[in-house]
């Protein structure tokens, strides 16, 4: 017998699960545009794969400044507080492996798809 | 806190050090060169270490111009740092600030800083941390208030009362993966640095973030440090002063003392005890205990030297 438990932590997750759901699916539709969150120093999703000429926007979530900078220097934002964004668009296809200039360990990638 | 590891061993003359830790004030160290010496409270220590001595202050991670939970009023912990600097009973020779000084590099952030840290009167040697060189030129606006006779991104070193001081650079040109950088330049400076000082001269080297590996996994350690500590072998006496992670943690190998400064602005959590390095909030009351200023007592005719941190919160 399949036991279902319906706990108010489970509805909570289920919800969320839902919110995500339907927010990841609202750009796919809407245009050529995606989201790398910072928070807890770390980039999320870790890899993202876009279309060539997507517009990538880096938020910072953290308590703490941060700065996006691509491996090869194709691309640098300023210093981001709390709550800014950086944008830049990617053209050409590959990977762009990426990381926080004031904490190194930081790492992420870009996969650009024709 | 580590304890140096040779407690039950034969204490030899290198190797004598001890780690005294008071819970909730501090921690004192002392170097000697015969029995370890049991300096009691911080009063007795001053009084002790400055007769035919200097004492100088270390104050770190200021991050004038953060304003956020873990601690609204970084301006006001400053100001209370550094009222604590002038209260003390001796009169410390000057000042280093090892880094952070500001939050986000802004004009009006280092303004801030310089004022209050002005406050205390004292000769202030500064090295970046990576807070200091956001700014849009990429250290240029550090540089520029800063970098009067010094090398490179602002490394240099100076000699007083018969201690060799060298303020390193290792928050710039950090690479993807890696943790701090001193870089091929600055080390090919040290080595000429130290060529004209003897073995004899006790060395002072301080940078923002640590030049040991604290915890690799949140960036705290220097890629090239071994390259660094290697130069510096061959010195009877080695102290090596850091910021960066905002909590006091020390290390003895051979003849190096390492040790990191409170920040006066926030405290960060202990190694891999939170998701992240994160600014740490805790209740408003536990705050200034977790804040504070660290003196240094050299003591020349003894090589004697003791490491006194005390939290805003401390007597």
């Amino acid at each position: 017998m399949i036991r279902i438990n319906l706990s108010p932590r489970w509805l909570a997750s289920a919800l969320v699960c839902l919110g995500i759901i339907v927010m990841a699916q609202a750009p796919l539709g809407a245009a050529d545009t995606a989201r790398v969150k910072i928070d807890n120093f770390t980039f999320a999703p870790k890899v993202l794969t876009v279309k060539a000429g997507t517009t990538v926007t880096f938020e910072n979530d953290d308590d703490i400044p941060h700065v996006v900078v691509a491996n090869d220097g194709s691309f640098r934002s300023k210093a981001l507080d709390t709550g800014d964004s950086y944008v830049f668009t990617f053209t050409k296809s590959g990977d762009f492996p990426y990381f926080c200039a004031l904490h190194p360990h930081m790492q992420g990638t870009i996969t650009v798809t024709p | 806190m580590h304890h140096p590891s040779n407690d039950d061993e034969r204490i030899d003359r290198r190797h004598a050090l001890e780690c005294m830790i008071w819970a909730g004030t501090g921690v004192l160290w002392t170097v000697s060169s015969g029995v370890p010496v049991s300096l009691g409270l911080l009063g007795e220590a001053n009084a002790a270490e400055t007769a035919t001595g200097f004492t100088f202050l270390q104050i770190s991670d200021s991050h004038i111009g953060f304003d956020k939970a873990a601690n609204p009023h970084a301006i006001d912990t400053l100001k209370e740092a550094i009222a604590k600097v002038r209260a003390l009973p001796e009169k410390p020779s000057f000042m280093i600030h090892t880094g952070d000084i500001t939050h986000l590099s802004t004009a009006a952030q280092f303004d801030t800083a310089a004022q209050i840290i002005g406050g205390a009167r004292f000769d202030v040697h500064y090295v970046p941390g990576e807070h200091d060189i956001i700014d849009e030129n990429n250290g240029r606006a550090y540089l520029d208030r800063y970098g009067a006779g010094t090398k490179g991104a602002g490394w240099y070193s100076f000699d007083q009362n018969g201690v060799h001081f060298i303020g390193l650079v290792n928050v710039v040109n950090l690479k993807a993966g890696g943790l701090g950088n001193l870089g091929a330049d600055q080390l090919a400076w040290l080595a000429d640095d130290l060529k004209a000082v003897s073995a004899s001269t006790p060395i002072v080297v301080f940078a923002h973030i640590p030049l040991w590996a604290i915890y690799p996994e949140w960036g705290w350690g220097t890629d090239d440090a071994a390259q660094a500590l290697a130069l510096l072998k061959r010195f009877g006496s080695v102290t090596v002063l850091n910021g960066h992670i905002h909590q006091i943690m020390q290390k003895v190998e051979g003849n190096v003392t390492f040790h990191t400064a409170l920040s006066t602005a926030f405290p960060q959590p202990a190694p891999g005890t939170a998701p992240s390095p994160g600014p740490m909030t805790v209740p408003a009351g536990q705050l200034r205990s977790l804040l504070g200023i660290t003196q240094i007592a050299v003591k020349r005719g003894k090589e004697e030297l003791a490491i006194i941190d005390s939290t805003l919160s401390g007597t």
